[in-house]
């Protein structure tokens, strides 16, 4: 069975000359255990996407299913299967890294000790210090933050994670602790992981995704392995891919956003 | 999810809540000190009156504090989680919306009979007031009771935030002050303008103002007070389905839209 179909999806917002299309009638399948990599500018419709598949918004049209269940009539049941990191660190900020996991573990049914053990396990690897665990996370940096919100969603222990630019504003040795432990927790042993990560770092997509998306104006133009794409444009890296495929730089579409 | 699963969902937002009233003790006591004051205010008021007007204003100003905590912790506690961003993580959590809204109103129930309370006996130490006579248990049964119908009409209030952050917020306060001004906050209702008065009958705050007035003054018994009780609790079991109907139907008017995304 597929971990992630969707079929002729489509969502718009606003209306008559103010309708903008968020994403205009995509199909796609993951498989489980695969990290799909959705890439494209601000704007694209990569968080639309991201938050239909969390149950949190409506497609106009089309079909989205998580492990065969219906995003929008399945709702409860997918919620038990997935998590989300989202590109801003949604917290109460006034409390502590560990109230809002205590908070967040309540919700998901895991008692207070398997909540702390599993999140300290987590937040270890990722190189955040256990002393700041119980300071406010307005304190904190974002960076760290992030890495509070990444804890957040493992310990869940969830079949299908959405990360939504996870590592977008993270300094470099954040980035690369999100990113090792992304690789870590795919490869441990026993794990049922299936990741959909949406970014606008063409390179994380290269190291990390085993298929990616190019995804411009809520159609995905292209879809393929990094490696794969690669020899098909016969290109170093993905953003010369991204190049070929739009006629525009990257960094380019990226600024006009 | 099964019902310890869920119950444990419930107990997430007391936890959560009780947590951020220890972040920000300092604002609580300000709150706090604020409500004294405004009692205390209102109560010197009626001195002149004598002891029982002082204790008639007193329960006007509690069932106002009540009330506003009730809808604080209720409906502006939505605003609050679309400010922080938190509310697309509540809303994908695997628990039920009656969990997650029951645990939200149980939390609220709490603490605004806790706080009432404290307001009540420093009043009635402020002015030395013998409150012998009164039916304690029996007033208290009323603000409880009285909860379940406010959990119903804040659960609807809560409904503005969630689909307008800023909007919702200003409309709720308006809506919390605009009952109370129709049910006697601090009079009887037949000095209102008689247009007014319908919809004094309608509300339940009405009947909680004057069955705690009649358990604190005249300390009436719960023989006396059955009525009100049984009728408050019917309000409330009728008005919570009806919140949680109007919440549910907007929470899919919001994924719809695409409303429930980070405000501020």
């Amino acid at each position: 069975m597929d971990a992630v179909k969707c079929e002729g999806l489509a969502k718009a917002f606003g209306k008559n000359s103010r309708k903008v299309t968020a994403l205009n009638r995509i199909d796609f399948k993951v498989e489980r255990n695969e990290i799909f990599g959705v890439v494209g500018p601000n704007g694209s419709g990569k968080s639309t996407l991201i938050r239909i598949l969390s149950t949190l918004l409506i497609p106009d049209s089309g079909s989205a299913s998580i492990f065969g269940y219906d995003v929008v009539r399945e709702y409860s049941k997918v919620r038990r299967l997935i998590n989300r990191v989202s590109v801003d660190a949604a917290f109460f900020k006034g409390i502590s890294a560990w109230d809002n996991l205590r908070y967040a573990a309540r919700l998901y049914g895991l008692n207070k000790r398997e909540a702390k053990d599993r999140s300290l396990e987590i937040l270890n690897a990722l190189g955040f210090a256990e002393k700041r665990f119980y300071e406010p996370l307005e304190d904190l940096s974002r960076g760290m933050q992030q890495k509070v919100a990444i804890a957040r969603a493992f310990f869940t222990a969830p079949m299908l994670l959405l990360l939504d630019e996870p590592t977008t504003g993270l300094d470099p040795r954040s980035k690369m602790d999100v990113q090792n432990y992304v690789r870590q927790a795919m490869s441990g042993n026993g794990n049922d992981l299936t990741i959909i990560l949406t970014t606008h770092d063409m390179k994380e997509a290269e190291i990390l995704c085993d298929r990616v998306a190019v995804i411009i104006d809520g159609r995905f133009i292209e879809m393929g392995s990094p490696s794969q794409l690669l020899v098909q444009y016969d290109k170093p890296h993905l953003e010369d891919v991204f190049l070929e495929l739009t006629g525009r730089e990257w960094k380019e579409v990226e600024d006009e956003y | 999810m099964n019902i310890r699963a869920q119950s444990y969902g419930s107990i997430a937002f007391v936890e959560r809540n009780f947590a951020l009233v220890k972040r920000y003790i300092g604002w609580e006591a300000v709150f706090l000190s604020y409500n004294v004051v405004n009692a205390l205010a209102i109560g010197l008021i009626g001195t002149r009156m004598g002891k029982e007007m002082v204790l008639y204003l007193v329960i006007g100003a509690m069932v106002w504090g009540f009330l506003s905590i009730l809808f604080h912790e209720i409906s502006e506690s939505i605003a609050w989680e679309r400010w922080e961003g938190t509310i697309e993580y509540t809303f994908m959590a695997p628990i039920s919306r009656f969990t997650h809204l029951i645990g939200n109103c149980f939390w609220a129930v709490l603490y605004g009979v806790i706080r009432s309370s404290l307001i009540l006996a420093i009043v009635v130490l402020f002015f030395g007031i013998s409150i012998k006579t009164a039916n304690l248990p029996g007033l208290f049964v009323i603000l409880i009771v009285s909860g379940l119908s406010f959990v119903g009409l804040g659960l609807v209030a809560a409904v503005l935030p969630l689909l307008s952050t800023e909007k919702g917020a200003y409309a709720t306060h308006i809506l919390e002050a605009g009952l109370l001004l129709i049910s006697g906050v601090y009079y009887e209702i037949d000095v209102l303008p008689f247009w007014i008065r319908p919809l004094s009958y309608l509300s339940p705050a009405t009947y909680t103002l004057r069955a705690m007035r009649a358990a604190l003054l005249d300390g009436a018994g719960f023989h006396e007070l059955l009525p009100t009780i049984l009728l408050l609790l019917v309000t409330g079991l009728l008005l919570i389905p009806v919140g949680m109907f109007v919440f549910r139907s907007a929470e899919y008017y919001a994924k719809k839209k695409g409303k429930l995304k980070r405000s501020g």
